[in-house]
């Protein structure tokens, strides 16, 4: 069976999977839709969704269009997650592969510094980092892939430690093959799967963390979020709530896109390799 | 108690025209095809089959414990007169325990680890609402001293985990005979054990089998087993049955081919003439070699240490082969990892044709690797199953230095050499257990070693291929007049294809001498042990 | 003897992870941008250079580095967590005022979630491949992928705003007054909000591992052979396969904590719980970097202390863990 008749499976994968498409689309479209910055005024504040066409989820506290924050927020989300998440496999995954390889006290010592950035409340750090460095999407960039990578460390480790024990890289080491090409050819394409699934559920878990931290005022000022739509509109709450449950509603989507899509990867990668044994 | 009734000599169970269907998309679409037998009141029935036999599935139906999407789909399963298919899960539920007991293959992972092991017993009377809870405990006390646990008034407090793997089967077997059942199946349940605790097992069986005047369902692989403990037997192969019938005449005079077959490929007592060696010059010296593990202590845990081996020497003469035998625990896996250097000796001394191989480290241990081989145990675990057969053996001189190209056409001539020609483009995952092992042995010969040694290479395989493969290597030893260090656990493997033979016991040697000399006369009580508890072994399995 | 001697090593591990924790907080300082006296004062932008003066002398920042480090460690090792110079106190008084109302909250939350996680997770273990089953599985899943502040902030809507069911802000009813027990009703009915809202992230975590770990355990030999004894299907599933599955969950209920005051700030602030989350936020809005923090450390050391407790009912739950003695 083809990897993607086994990903499409899952049915829920394959909603998922549209989902993000779209959510895709609407990021790359929303330069064109929507060419105008989305921080500009261009209504008159408070309008409910489809009381004036062109405005059809209305317009925010300050008259900008919700409809064009929505479609750019779209992008600085996915670019968020999917760039914070490629900094920390950048650091977890040679940290892990080589705690788990070398063993001994490599290993402790890498492993007390993985914990060490374990036990810190992660939102709690990222919160102090933001703060500290100015909110910038390089520094919301770096804060979440500093609090995200401990899992992908420890992943990695892992597999590194059930991987090198096993007697194919021991026939390889007794062949005269040197660590690195151990690590690098042997090692580490059996441990891709399960590294591909973590992070396509850290890119969820990422844009969560985006949102949470531009809800509590560190988004970049300069561009439009999701977070950022909701804190400013918390305030009025009571008399607009469309204008928190619509970039919410799209949080929800892309996260839960991410998670369904993570799962049927794990089905389409994970099961075969495992039970081909019994 | 349903005692038993002498007067009605009829089966407890029989079996007729069972027909087990395997869900769709498995290798084949039934695990067992029109399969009838009887078994009769107070006697053993050995089913024996290998892998994928379909041997433990009639047991498995009879219990009502198929796995998920496996279903009778014809026949039936008389047992005392009903027919167990037609039960349902509730009716099947209170035959279970109460009247037919099973025991498992793994004592180690089939106690829950959570309980206490006389909890578990007790529950097999709960189960059945028999017996109040002070009488449970003292049933479950009686019950481990009738099974011979040591300290069975401390056993009933331990935790699975603080026993042996002999003595939780012992307790699995008290769990299984607590109410008292007509009926035991046992699958496989020696397997997994020593050679001696398994003489212990199958002892105590037997013992218990003829005092309660039960009936037993024996599956197994292992046809020394079979002539240990059967009245009767039923070999099967593909889901269907080859042979059945007494034990005496099945043994000794096997009908069908492959019954035969299976009874010849195990090795027999009948000692090839050991070869002399072709010079006596040591290629590998061992002397004084030592080796403890120790779990490194944290701030407050002390360290705890294991003397894996303890003044091990011994030499080996190029071309020879020695065996290195032992129970699990012995040492003997160590002693060959720290031969090849995946392991390093603590002190003593190792040199390779003169060379001191035991201090190299870094650049220049993986410089030298290549005098030293190795063949693995585990046929589906020793390749990678992202890389191609042909890479995968040509890997050891590429990284010495030959071309790549140079290595692949090598790669081709060893698959060639091993019964495999034409197929280096392949992934592991295409081959069988027994042709991953020949690609193993390939992969060692890739770089024309001084030394191979081969760890349980054969231990995971059923005993037709494990003569294949035994016989190809004792062809390669021909051919190529290898040096080998054969370690294995079974004796009637190490006879077979060994000219010396070291015995190990607790990391030290205990014996060493001419296979000969150690299997006909034996100068060790330890020794003289291991050969009594192999099954079968007083029995003549077929005229060989 | 044992549990001393573990909690012993603990808490000297504890100890080296809130040092570090120290000094990591010591260097935050130093990297920020702008001047570090600025910034323990809540300064962001120019002030009174005099004022700064003597703060520099009184914090020492005229000092080299290292006596700087040294006076900042030894500070907060006798509980001198610094000055808010925003709301004039001390930060530790500030913490501690707070700091009850935020154990209350997440301890409620925790409880909540894992025990209606795990019931759920057993529910759809029990239920797979039905719809039944499914559908608590997409529940959990939607729990898991909605922004926490998005579904307080819905909550509030909904139940305060249109049902009018619940108050919205607050731990007690401003001007009420209320004692004794007036005063616990009127507190857990403020708690129901906040409580439930954390709680959902949480559940539908400890539901999906439930619900994994229970039909892994359900895989195992030793439920066949507890089937093979004859025992009912409910036996099985509570003393063999729940008690089994049981022990992922503890590990990782442990390492959900430092998530959990994560939660706790995000919902502190749309609910105005006056715990620390909410101080933090505070702090956040106006720039009290001494007090911030002084609540990341508080918050880290909450996490320690969890830890250790999971560790020590991790070890009540598994025998195996004994072995050492």
């Amino acid at each position: 069976m083809s990897f993607f008749a086994r990903f499409a499976q899952n049915r829920g994968a394959l909603i998922g999977l549209i989902i993000l498409v779209a959510i895709i689309l609407m990021a790359l479209l929303a330069p064109v839709l929507y060419p105008e910055s989305p921080w500009r005024m261009v209504q008159r504040p408070f309008l409910a969704p489809m009381e004036v066409e062109g405005f059809w989820l209305g317009t925010d506290t300050m008259g900008r269009n919700v409809a064009a924050g929505l479609m750019h927020g779209a992008w600085v989300s996915l670019l968020i997650g999917l760039v914070s998440t490629v900094v920390a496999l950048a650091i977890g995954v040679p940290l892990g592969a080589v705690a788990g390889y070398y063993g001994g006290l490599i290993d402790d010592a890498l492993m007390r510094f993985t914990e060490f950035f374990q036990t810190i409340p992660n939102f709690a750090l990222a919160i102090v980092l933001v703060a500290i460095m100015q909110p910038s999407v390089t520094s919301i960039v770096l804060a979440i892939a500093l609090v995200s990578w401990p899992p992908v460390a420890r992943l990695v480790r892992a597999e590194f430690m059930s991987l090198r024990h096993r007697e194919y890289v021991e026939a390889a080491r007794l062949v005269g093959q040197t660590n690195r090409t151990i690590i690098l050819r042997q090692i580490l394409p059996n441990t891709l799967s399960p590294i591909i699934v973590l992070a396509s559920l850290m890119v969820a878990t990422a844009i969560l963390l985006e949102s949470a931290l531009s809800f509590l005022g560190l988004g970049d000022p300069n561009v439009m979020s999701w977070g950022y739509m909701i804190g400013a509109a918390r305030t009025v709450i009571r008399q607009a709530w469309w204008l928190s449950f619509f970039p919410g509603l799209a949080i929800l989507l892309t996260v839960l896109a991410l998670n369904l899509v993570g799962e049927g990867l794990d089905d389409a990668l994970n099961p075969k390799l495992a039970r081909e044994r019994s | 108690m349903t005692a038993t009734d002498t007067t009605s000599p009829g089966p407890v169970l029989s079996l007729r025209n069972l027909t087990i269907a395997l869900p769709a998309g498995a290798d084949r679409d039934h695990a067992v095809e029109d399969v009838s037998y009887d078994v009769a009141r107070g006697e053993i029935l050995c089913v024996v089959g290998e892998s994928g036999s379909g041997k433990s599935m009639a047991a498995n139906a009879i219990m009502g414990l198929l796995p998920k999407g496996v279903r009778p789909v014809g026949g039936r399963a008389l047992f005392d007169g009903q027919d167990l298919l037609s039960l349902t899960e509730k009716q099947h539920r209170q035959l279970r325990g109460l009247r037919i007991g099973m025991i498992f293959q793994e004592p180690m992972t089939a106690l829950n680890p959570l309980m206490r092991v006389g909890a578990q017993i007790a529950e097999v009377f709960e189960a059945h609402g028999r017996l109040n809870a002070r009488e449970r405990q003292e049933q479950a006390l009686a019950l481990l001293t009738e099974v011979g646990i040591p300290q069975p008034e401390k056993a009933i407090r331990a935790y699975p985990f603080q026993l042996s793997g002999g003595q939780r089967q012992r307790v699995m077997i008290a769990m299984a005979l607590a109410l008292e059942p007509e009926l035991l199946i046992a699958d496989e349940p020696t397997t997994a054990l020593d050679v001696t605790t398994q003489a212990q097992i199958l002892e105590l069986i037997r013992d218990l089998q003829a005092r309660r005047d039960m009936s037993v369902m024996f599956i197994t692989h292992d046809f020394g087993v079979v002539a240990e403990v059967a009245n009767r037997v039923c070999v099967m192969r593909h889901g269907r049955i080859v042979e059945l019938g007494d034990a005496e005449t099945v043994l000794k005079h096997p009908r069908h081919a492959y019954t035969r077959a299976l009874i010849e490929a195990i090795p027999s007592d009948v000692i090839p003439e050991a070869r002399g060696a072709e010079t006596d010059t040591a290629l590998l010296e061992v002397t004084g070699l030592n080796k403890v593990f120790r779990s490194r202590g944290g701030l407050f845990k002390p360290a705890r240490e294991v003397h894996a081996l303890r003044d091990v020497s011994f030499s080996l003469v190029k071309g020879e082969t020695i065996g290195i035998v032992g129970e699990s625990g012995s040492g003997k896996s160590t002693l060959g990892r720290c031969i090849v250097r995946l392991e390093r000796p603590d002190s003593g001394h190792l040199s390779l044709s003169g060379t001191d191989f035991m201090h190299l480290t870094g650049e220049a241990l993986r410089r030298e690797r290549h005098r030293v081989q190795m063949i693995f145990q585990d046929p589906y675990a020793s390749l990678n199953p992202r890389t191609r057969v042909g890479m995968a053996i040509a890997q050891g001189p590429i990284a010495n230095g030959v071309a790549r190209g140079k290595a692949l056409a090598r790669a081709d001539e060893l698959l060639e050499l091993v019964g495999l020609g034409g197929t280096a483009d392949r992934f592991p995952h295409e081959f069988s257990g027994g042709q991953r092992q020949r690609i193993g042995i390939a992969r060692a010969l890739a770089l024309n070693p001084e030394l191979i040694v081969a760890d349980e290479a054969v231990s995971a395989l059923d005993v037709s291929i494990q003569a294949q493969i035994l016989e190809l290597l004792e062809e390669l030893k021909q051919k190529l007049s290898l040096s080998l260090l054969f370690i294995t656990h079974d004796l009637r493997v190490a006879a077979q294809i060994c000219d010396r033979i070291i015995v190990m016991q607790h990391g030290r040697i205990v014996e060493q001498g001419p296979a000969r000399d150690v299997f006909l006369a034996p100068r060790e009580a330890y020794t003289r042990e291991l050969l009594d508890a192999i099954p079968g072994r007083e029995h003549e399995l077929a005229d060989a | 003897m044992l549990y001393a001697r573990l909690i012993l090593s603990r808490l000297a591990k504890a100890v080296v992870v809130l040092f570090l924790i120290v000094i990591f907080n010591f260097f935050l300082i130093q990297m920020a941008p702008g001047d570090p006296a600025a910034i323990l004062a809540g300064e962001a932008g120019a002030t009174d250079e005099e004022f700064l003066r003597q703060l520099r002398e009184r914090f020492g920042l005229d000092q080299p580095l290292h006596v700087q480090l040294w006076r900042y460690v030894s500070g907060i090792a006798m509980l001198d967590f610094g000055w808010s110079y925003r709301q004039q106190m001390p930060v530790l008084d500030l913490i501690l005022a707070r700091l009850p109302a935020t154990l209350l909250l997440t301890g409620t939350a925790f409880v909540l979630s894992l025990a209606l996680g795990i019931v759920a997770g057993s529910l759809a273990a029990a239920r797979v491949k039905k719809p039944s089953g499914s559908l608590i599985m997409a529940l959990a899943l939607v729990f898991y992928a909605t922004p926490l502040f998005w579904v307080a902030l819905m909550a509030v809507v909904l139940f305060s705003v249109y049902l009018d069911w619940l108050p919205a802000y607050g731990m007690v009813t401003v001007g009420a007054g209320h004692t004794g027990l007036a005063m616990v009703l009127d507190v857990g009915k403020h708690l129901i909000l906040p409580a439930t809202t954390l709680a959902l992230f949480f559940m539908a975590i400890y539901t999906r591992m439930t619900r994994a770990s229970m039909l892994e355990a359900s895989q195992q030999d030793y439920v066949k052979t507890a089937r093979a004894k004859g025992l009912s299907p409910g036996v099985i599933q509570r003393r063999h396969i729940l008690r089994n599955a049981l022990l992922p969950i503890i590990t990782l209920a442990g390492l959900q904590a430092g998530q959990m005051v994560g939660g706790a700030i995000l919902t502190e602030t749309v609910f105005a719980w006056p715990g620390i989350g909410r101080l933090m936020y505070e702090a956040l809005m106006q720039r009290d970097y001494n007090l911030l923090l002084g609540i990341f450390f508080f918050s880290a050391a909450l996490v320690i202390v969890f830890n250790i407790i999971t560790d020590l009912v991790y070890r009540l739950a598994d025998p195996r863990i004994k072995e050492g003695s």
